[in-house]
């Protein structure tokens, strides 16, 4: 028993890319590792993406299987948590795209990249915490239901960047955009949130109008020197 | 730098990966525009409000299911498990 909590120990120490090599010489334990290290967060990003617990289930189960299955074969030219992810998502869009009946669905669809940042309307501050103030499964609620709202396109990028974590380069790998469109969805599905989850947590009182003298004249506008508009590039 | 200017480098800024001579022009409009101020505040609450671990956790009996679901594939893929599960050390 003690060489047994010793080894997992030294495995709880253990890099990813030196755990998957393990699991992939027979060593069940640190590919359990390795899932106990992904599951929570992928959990969630599933949930974000097909709102309903059985598919987020179904979900997580059949991106962790699929792996195992494919184990051997995985060279780590990806981290295991991209290389999870990108299965995870796919099974994901596999159940939206059986809801829909559509046989596609499409990641760039609708105005999700427009060129034009939204101008915050509803500014103020947050009245105090949400998470002190209103109950957890409140607040999971409304945080749920915010990001429900958002294109599918970015609630794909905001899930995988904010809720599980990746960096706007896996988040790139996962979703097959370019990092630049990548960064353009994320500014967009955090500016559509804030807007939504201020008009709920704002504190009225403090409320302030946005600085119109700027935004009048937005479109089309050089920006100063060192900031860079994203570009056609970026959008397809 | 304008309000729209300072929209567009906003991931930027609230993740700390931002040219330093741009930091310093948005630094400077923040000094004197209050609704940008309180949407940057915005924006990192809603992150993390996100990122906050307690409010996502995986189903207790899901996850024994899951990991004995992956438990049973190794076995079948003959690649008996090397020790137990974590948590069933006996």
């Amino acid at each position: 028993m003690l060489h047994r909590q010793h080894r997992k120990h030294l495995l709880t120490q253990t890099t990813d890319k030196e755990l998957v090599t393990q699991a992939q010489a027979g060593d069940y334990q640190a590919f359990e590792l390795l899932v106990s290290r992904h599951e929570r967060p992928l959990y969630a990003a599933a949930w974000h993406l097909t709102h309903n617990h059985h598919d987020a289930q179904d979900v997580i189960q059949n991106a962790f299987l699929s792996a195992m299955e494919h184990l051997a074969s995985f060279r780590q030219d990806a981290s295991f948590s991209t290389w999870v992810t990108r299965i995870a998502v796919n099974f994901a869009l596999k159940i939206l795209r059986s809801r829909r009946q559509h046989p596609t669905v499409s990641l760039d669809a609708g105005d999700e990249d427009g060129q034009v940042v939204p101008v915050p309307q509803y500014i103020a501050d947050w009245k105090n915490d949400p998470a002190q103030t209103v109950q957890r499964r409140e607040l999971r609620a409304i945080l749920d239901d915010a990001v429900s709202q958002l294109p599918e396109g970015q609630r794909l990028v905001f899930v995988l960047r904010d809720v599980q974590g990746l960096s706007v380069r896996e988040t790139a790998q996962v979703l097959d955009l370019t990092e630049g469109n990548v960064k353009v969805r994320l500014l967009r599905a955090r500016l559509a949130l804030r807007e939504m989850l201020t008009k709920r947590f704002g504190d009225p009182a403090t409320r302030q109008q946005p600085h119109v003298h700027d935004h009048a004249s937005l479109a089309g506008k050089p920006l100063a020197a060192g900031l860079r508009e994203p570009s056609a590039e970026d959008e397809t | 730098m304008k309000c729209q200017e300072l929209l567009k480098v906003l991931n930027e800024y609230v993740e700390g990966d931002i040219d330093p001579a741009v930091c310093q022009e948005l630094e400077k409009h923040l000094a004197g525009c209050n609704p940008c101020k309180v949407v940057i505040d915005n924006i990192r609450k809603t992150i993390s409000l996100y990122k906050n671990d307690q409010v996502y956790e995986l189903p207790a009996d899901f996850k024994q299911r899951l990991h004995k679901a992956l438990q049973d594939k190794w076995k079948k893929q003959g690649k008996p498990p090397s020790d137990k599960p974590s948590g069933q050390e006996s």
